[in-house]
């Protein structure tokens, strides 16, 4: 049994609220309401070691315990919903299938650091989860699990539904406190941190979807269980989505630490057709791992030392029939057009790598190319203003790293700059 | 529902402004924010006109020019490019006659470009208004657009 944030799933019908406290839901809260101090469950957070499954891997006990010290009140909670990186969908179907498990989550995360109003940030498009929590923050309402003075205790919690509107930028936690409060999506600068001054300037914690689905069973079941999952650095399972050329694309839910090998031969049933090329792990944003870094376990640390990270969870396999340049034309078209426009080195320099792969694919490129790739791509991780532009370097630089060989073919050595004149000024801006 | 009334049943207040801007496009026919709407929005939310077009022009899901009845938003992001999103592109396009970000003649479909919308286990995807559609095939392109025209034809 490898599941924990999936047990449910599949299993219950998520509509169904008495299905879900037949599966001993609510209990965790119950016995945090009744038995445990919010210094005790910040204690069993930390001891789990589980880290936030949003992407950026912060450990949540720290977290919370940020929230719970800061001064000012009321204090909000956050469930980032907003799920917007390419090839990511676990937390959909999270919602979809067990959803008071998330709300279940939220309740402790706002008993323990004491927030009374909660609110899921959920991207306009997922039709289904919204009306799965919508209906399931009722019922729970119902049987006082939410609302007034839950378990009859005095702790009130409340959680409401924001809708976005379509922005990539939006997930990223202090962009997405701006759209929730009916500003521009843009990144705000930190510090101040969102635990500090969050929504309405007011203490914050903003955690995704996973990380809440974890929460009740390591209160039901403690650390050392938790633990018992996973590795060492990284305890707990991990949910992926595994899409492109392979048998089965789909959902999973393994431990931390296995290996790509496993996940396409084992899990998803082998390459569909043709033979592995690359795979491009944690999003449009992740790196891409050639064939030869196939067993490298994927968890947090691994990936680190070997300079990549493991991002939202998204795995896409590709075979031989994907070229490299093709494929990160279309990786930085979405980057030029999700940027938010703030800084000019990622509203522009992403344009200018869109650009530059085009070419390359068309095997056109100026005869310094990749140079200039690499320099932007190096200058948006040290100055992009936020996680979303210095992120674009990991798929630009893995690419250039293990298929530099290949992406020279499509360079023209021939092909010079032309100086910039009055005459043509306005055709090198022209870039459409 | 008029603008007035969606903006007393939020809130007047800034944090409801999305919420507000997505019941106002809803419930226009033509499936955008019209100017009248946001000036009135801006006297009912006492936030100036051009905050109101800065804020919402910044959320792709929003419009200011009219739209057809069914909006096709195809993914075109890299999960969905690699298993063939630009050849379902095409086809919607040589069907319909239209490009990105154009509507037809009959003021049936608009036909737009989007990033990923987290359906990419049926890869190439696409949504029409709120309905999702997977594992795309050109063959399949057709029989959906077809049962469309068929049923609005009638
Ligand atoms: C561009 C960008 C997009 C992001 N999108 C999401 C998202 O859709 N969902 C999410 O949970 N976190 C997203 N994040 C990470 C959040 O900023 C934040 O770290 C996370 O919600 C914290 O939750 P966690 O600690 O539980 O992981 C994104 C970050 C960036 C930079
Ligand atoms: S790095 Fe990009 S997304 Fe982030 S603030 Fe700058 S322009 Fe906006
Ligand atoms: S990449 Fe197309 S739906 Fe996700």
């Amino acid at each position: 049994m490898n599941r924990i944030v999936l047990e449910n799933c599949g299993k219950i019908n998520p509509e169904d609220i008495e299905e879900y406290i037949g599966a001993d839901g609510y209990e965790a809260l119950g016995i945090a309401l009744e038995k445990k101090t919010p210094e005790d469950i910040i204690k069993i957070v930390k001891d789990s070691g589980l880290v936030g499954r949003g992407g950026a891997g912060f450990p949540t006990g720290l977290k919370w315990s940020f929230a719970k010290s800061a001064k000012k009140s009321p204090k909000y909670i956050i469930c980032n919903a907003d799920e917007g990186e390419p090839g990511t969908f676990k937390d959909r179907l999270i919602m979809e299938g067990d959803p008071h498990r998330v709300l279940e989550g939220m309740a402790i995360c706002g008993y323990t650091i004491g927030a009374n109003t909660a609110y899921i940030y959920i991207r306009g498009e997922y039709r289904l989860s919204i009306q799965r929590l919508t209906k399931a923050i009722k019922d729970a309402e119902k049987l006082g699990l939410l609302g007034k003075n839950i378990f009859g205790t005095n702790f009130d919690f409340n959680v409401k539904i924001k809708i976005g509107a379509g922005s990539y930028v939006c997930g990223e936690e202090t962009a997405l406190l701006n759209s929730m409060e009916g500003l521009r999506g843009e990144p705000r600068l930190k510090p101040p941190f969102p635990a500090e001054s969050g929504f309405l300037s007011k203490p914050t914690n903003v955690n995704n979807v996973e990380t809440f689905a974890n929460i009740a069973p390591i209160i039901l079941n403690g650390a050392d269980w938790f633990r018992k999952f996973g590795t060492e650095s990284t305890p707990g399972t991990k949910v992926y989505t595994i899409l492109g050329h392979v048998k089965r694309p789909g959902l999973i839910e393994v431990p931390m630490g296995i290996s790509l090998r496993e996940i396409i031969y084992d899990y998803a049933g082998g390459m569909s057709s043709g033979k592995f090329k690359m795979a491009q792990v944690g999003g449009t944003a992740g790196d891409i791992i050639p064939s030869a870094l196939l067993d490298v376990p994927l968890e947090y640390q691994s990936l680190q030392k070997l300079g990549h990270n493991l991002g939202s969870g998204a795995i896409l396999i590709m075979n031989e029939t994907v070229s490299i340049a093709d494929f990160l034309t279309c990786c930085m078209k979405f980057f030029a057009h999700e940027s938010c426009g703030k800084c000019s080195i990622c509203r522009i320099g992403t344009r200018q790598i869109y650009e530059a792969f085009k070419r390359l694919g068309k095997k056109d490129a100026y005869f310094d190319e990749l140079k200039t790739i690499k320099e932007l791509a190096d200058e948006l991780k040290l100055t992009a203003f936020c996680p979303m532009g210095q992120s674009v370097a990991s798929p630009v630089l893995s690419a250039l790293k293990y298929f530099g060989k290949e992406l020279a073919q499509g360079v023209n050595p021939d092909k010079k700059h032309e100086p910039v004149t009055r005459e043509n000024h306005n055709i090198v801006l022209n870039y459409s | 529902m008029t603008t007035k009334e969606i903006v007393k049943k939020h809130g007047n207040k800034r944090e409801n402004l999305l919420q507000i801007l997505h019941d106002i496009q809803n419930q226009n026919p033509a499936n955008y924010i019209c100017k009248e709407d946001i000036y009135e929005l801006s006297k009912e939310m006492k936030i100036p006109v051009s905050e109101i077009k800065g804020t919402a022009s910044f959320y792709t899901m929003f419009s200011f020019t009219p739209r057809g009845k069914y909006v096709i938003r195809v993914c075109e992001s890299p999960p969905c490019h690699i298993l063939g999103a630009q050849t379902i592109f095409e086809a919607i396009e040589s069907e319909l006659s239209v490009k990105a970000g154009e509507t037809t003649d009959d003021g049936l479909f608009t036909l737009e470009g989007t990033s990923c919308l987290g359906v990419c286990g049926v890869a190439p995807a696409m949504m029409i208004n709120d309905e999702v559609y997977g594992n795309l095939n050109e063959e399949k392109i057709y029989k959906i657009l077809g049962q469309i025209q068929e049923k609005e034809r009638k």
